[in-house]
């Protein structure tokens, strides 16, 4: 088969020029390391529990970025800002078991967003804007640029090395802060660490794919990779995949949606994203839904 | 401060507050709180989504709870509650940037969805609250004797009949409707921080489960009270005091009970409370 | 043996989980006011033969009889204390109300205080010696007083039959010793069967009228006489096992060769199953 009737066969899905585009290969480039970090940090997230955590950073951001807003600096100090505040409340407040921890994040959450209500409301008094918490709250991939591809790279190797030199002793305590104490671990300790990894996997997210596409990729892979393998370590990898593919395949939808109807306005990246790792999660269940099925029957 | 379009704010914020109580006291007992986050939040795709298709708002917010919550339900059998949580919630949110794709003028009314316009509540718009708030008390209050020892005690309740999943999706359903009502309100970001503050506020100072419910209710009233005092006669909104004060209330919960325990601490000597036990004895070869 | 007084009959239950034969047609049965110890090591299968009682678990042979009647969905009969609960701290709950729960739990609505529910509830605290902690806080108890707490709850609801899952195995020495004569002299006043499970006998001893021992699978009933004892427990373990008897405790011991035939002792981490 020749290169061209290749190409014509996937015109349908893969449109001509989608990689010649500069904005979408900033997007692939960037999609694959937000993916890859938020899934390492995903498989702690979900051992640990602490989804509500990870989502909580998510929407902090808000907060983070509306401040930044106010005082007129990039984004990204915002959000790192209000991911390390946030991170500092929930760590004094300390509780270890779920269900109170879970409540503590609640506690947090709702004084932070209380005071991104205010901070916006300074904001469109002082400067006479609206719209930005849109533009917060459901950033996208493709208006990322690519002067920040650095400084994205810097955030995400940062929070891997913290991952990686932490990894042995934040496993364990993860799984069984019980036995990790017995052990003399610092369970605290790494607990705080692990919520600063994750306040700025989330401000990182956050920046490049909004908050919404920042909690899928946390949560989503993680969880699925978790539901197919019994190893950290493959999960870890398994996690990283499974979010590139969602990125990538999700980028490349909402690129072709420009011609789906309604035609010209195109469907946004988050939703194509946040469908699949959907997908992907629900599709992990069924093997072991036929197992017990078969199970049954026999 | 209490004439005109005010008594509506007044009216209709107090039943918010009663529900709010009233449920949040079911969601800090069965450590539900990101749910109480999550089902609120996702809804708002509903209400973007009522737009685009031109039906009440109040119907997408209903419809979008309602399964947003028994999809919690019916995927947290097999799955991490959490996780469970945190996909529904970013699926239904990610339904939401579709729909507010195709309705570009909607962003100013986003906002108010969020953070809620209670000093813009209209007079129509008491009544209607005022009746799903009826339904959501008297589904509490039926629910309460199953729901508790449910929440309490799991185990023990399935062996009597009561059925987890029964009392987990029908507890889910009634958040559906707490948030369905009390979103127009308070809006969707904010809701969630009355119907966890307070009610962590009065089980801090109570032991009785029926007085930490009512005193839930007291402690969202006057939450909602003073926050709607203090945005009219600052300007700054409304959700800004709801979130601080609700805060402010937890802390002082949590600072009471750990004055209460320092004292009868001392009182007591040495006795060790123990925090209920869930580690098993480790096996022995020889019996 | 008369089958209408027996108020618990398991019959042939064989119950598979996970592709694997944990129970294999267990058949026991317990009389009104006996006291009888389900005893076997962690893994071994007392918790899943005591859901099967319950109805908590499908059994795929065997069936279970209560009072003759084959269980049915609520079980007003049987009194449930599990092994594993957890109360927090801060949960709004005193002792009376966690016990006032067992009355009525299954209803729909609101308790409304009434002077003959207090006086049951009060007698019930009696007669589990928790008046003293009657108006505490339950997740501040210790686990030997919540443990009561939750017999006490089970109790109020007049069962004919007691299940607790591993009563002892949280529990000091004193502790448990107090909670073994408890549910005796419950069992002989009240006329309610009690069973219990646990991995180690001898703390159970003085009070039990009956043994089940599980091991391989199978089980073993009877008194303790007749079950304890090398010939039975040898073939219940596939392996040959000494009982010692030192001091009126007893030792069950891996004979010579390998204890590697024993089932179901390899020490089980706690919590290293991630569920995602």
């Amino acid at each position: 088969m020749s290169a061209g009737a290749v190409g014509a066969l996937l015109a349908p899905v893969i449109e001509p020029g989608f990689f010649a585009a500069e904005d979408v290969r900033v997007a692939i480039a960037v999609g694959a390391v937000v993916a890859i970090v938020s899934g390492t940090v995903g498989v702690f997230t979900v051992i640990r529990g602490q989804s509500f955590a990870g989502e909580a950073f998510g929407d902090l951001n808000t907060t983070g970025g509306a401040g930044a807003f106010l005082v007129g600096v990039s984004p990204l100090w915002g959000f790192v800002a209000a991911g390390v505040a946030a991170a500092a409340a929930m760590e004094l407040i300390g509780i270890q078991r779920p269900r109170g921890r879970d409540l503590a994040t609640g506690i947090v959450l709702g004084a932070g967003l209380g005071l991104a209500a205010l901070l916006l409301y300074l904001g469109t008094t002082l400067h006479n804007t609206t719209g930005a918490t849109v533009t917060i709250l459901f950033g996208s991939v493709f208006t990322v640029p690519s002067s920040t591809i650095p400084l994205v790279v810097l955030l995400g190797v940062a929070v891997l090395a913290i991952v990686a030199a932490l990894y042995r002793p934040l496993l364990l305590s993860s799984v069984s802060a019980e036995m990790a104490a017995a052990r003399g671990i610092p369970v605290r300790l790494l607990g705080a660490a692990y919520l600063l990894a994750l306040a700025l996997a989330v401000a990182l997210a956050a920046l490049t794919i909004g908050s919404i596409l920042s909690t899928a990729l946390l949560v989503g892979p993680a969880a699925t990779a978790l539901r197919l393998t019994r190893r950290p370590g493959v999960a870890i990898v398994l996690a990283g995949a499974i979010g590139i593919a969602a990125m990538w395949l999700g980028e490349l939808l909402a690129y072709d949606s420009s011609h789906w109807p309604p035609v010209g306005i195109g469907w946004p990246v988050s939703f194509f994203v946040v469908t699949l790792i959907f997908l992907a999660y629900l599709l992990s269940g069924t093997p072991d839904q036929v197992r017990r099925r078969t199970q049954r029957g026999a | 401060m209490f004439s005109g379009f005010m008594v509506n704010a007044w009216e209709v914020s107090s039943i918010v507050a009663v529900v709010a109580g009233l449920v949040g006291f079911f969601v800090v007992l069965r450590g539900s709180a990101f749910v109480a986050h999550a089902v609120p939040n996702g809804s708002f795709a509903g209400a973007v989504g009522a737009t685009l298709v031109g039906v009440n708002t109040l119907i997408g917010l209903g419809v979008f709870s309602l399964f947003g919550a028994l999809g919690i339900g019916f995927l947290g059998r097999r799955g991490r509650h959490d996780v469970v949580t945190a996909l529904a919630l970013v699926m239904m949110l990610g339904l939401g940037a579709l729909f507010l794709n195709f309705s570009a003028e909607y962003a100013p009314e986003v906002e108010s969805l969020l953070f809620g316009e209670v000093l813009g509540i209209s007079s129509n718009q008491v009544a209607p609250t005022a009746a799903l708030a009826l339904v959501c008390v008297a589904a509490i209050a039926a629910l309460y004797r199953p729901l508790m020892l449910s929440s309490v005690l799991a185990e023990v309740g399935e062996a009597r009949g009561v059925s987890g999943f029964r009392m987990e999706l029908c507890f889910l359903a009634v958040v559906a409707l707490a948030s369905t009502m009390t979103v127009p309100v308070v809006g969707t970001l904010l809701i969630f921080s009355l119907m966890i503050g307070a009610p962590a506020a009065a089980r801090s100072l109570t032991s009785r489960p029926l007085a930490a419910m009512a005193l839930s209710v007291v402690i969202a009233l006057i939450t909602v009270w003073s926050a709607i005092a203090a945005s009219y006669e600052t300007n700054y909104p409304v959700g800004f005091f709801v979130g601080s004060i609700s805060a402010g209330a937890y802390a002082l919960g949590r600072g009471w009970a750990a004055w209460r325990r320092t004292r009868a601490n001392r009182d007591a000597g040495s006795s060790a409370p123990r925090l209920g036990h869930t580690v098993d004895a480790a096996s022995t070869i020889v019996t | 043996m008369d089958g209408a007084a027996e108020i618990l009959s398991v019959e042939g239950v064989s119950v598979r989980l996970s592709g694997r034969e944990i129970l294999h047609e267990v058949s026991f049965s317990i009389r009104p006011g006996e006291f009888t110890g389900l005893i076997g090591s962690n893994g071994a299968g007392k918790t899943t033969l005591l859901r099967v009682i319950l109805g908590l678990q499908a059994a795929h042979a065997g069936r279970v009889l209560l009072d003759g009647r084959p269980r049915s969905h609520r079980n007003p009969l049987i009194g449930y204390v599990p092994q594993k609960f957890l109360l927090d701290s801060d949960m709004p709950l005193r002792a009376r109300d966690l016990v006032g729960l067992g009355l009525d739990a299954h209803r729909l609505g609101i308790p409304l205080p009434s002077r003959a529910r207090r006086a049951r509830i009060d007698l019930m605290l009696q007669a589990v010696d928790a008046e003293r902690f009657a108006d505490a806080r339950v997740g501040l108890l210790s686990g030997g007083e919540q443990q009561r707490v939750l017999i006490a709850h089970a109790l109020i609801a007049r069962p004919k039959l007691l299940l607790l899952d591993e009563p002892l195995a949280n529990l000091d020495l004193r502790a448990g010793q107090e909670g073994v004569a408890l549910l005796a002299r419950i069992a002989a006043e009240q006329q309610i069967a009690v069973l219990i499970s646990a991995h180690e006998m001898n703390a159970l001893l003085p009070a039990m009228d009956r043994i089940v021992y599980i091991a391989g699978g199978r089980a073993a009933s009877g008194t303790t006489a007749e079950v304890v004892r090398a010939d039975v427990l040898s073939e219940l373990y596939g392996s040959h096992v000494d009982v010692l008897n030192v001091h009126g405790r007893v030792l069950v011991v891996a004979g010579a060769g390998d204890s590697s035939d024993l089932h179901g002792h390899e020490a089980a981490l706690p919590g290293m199953e991630i569920v995602s």
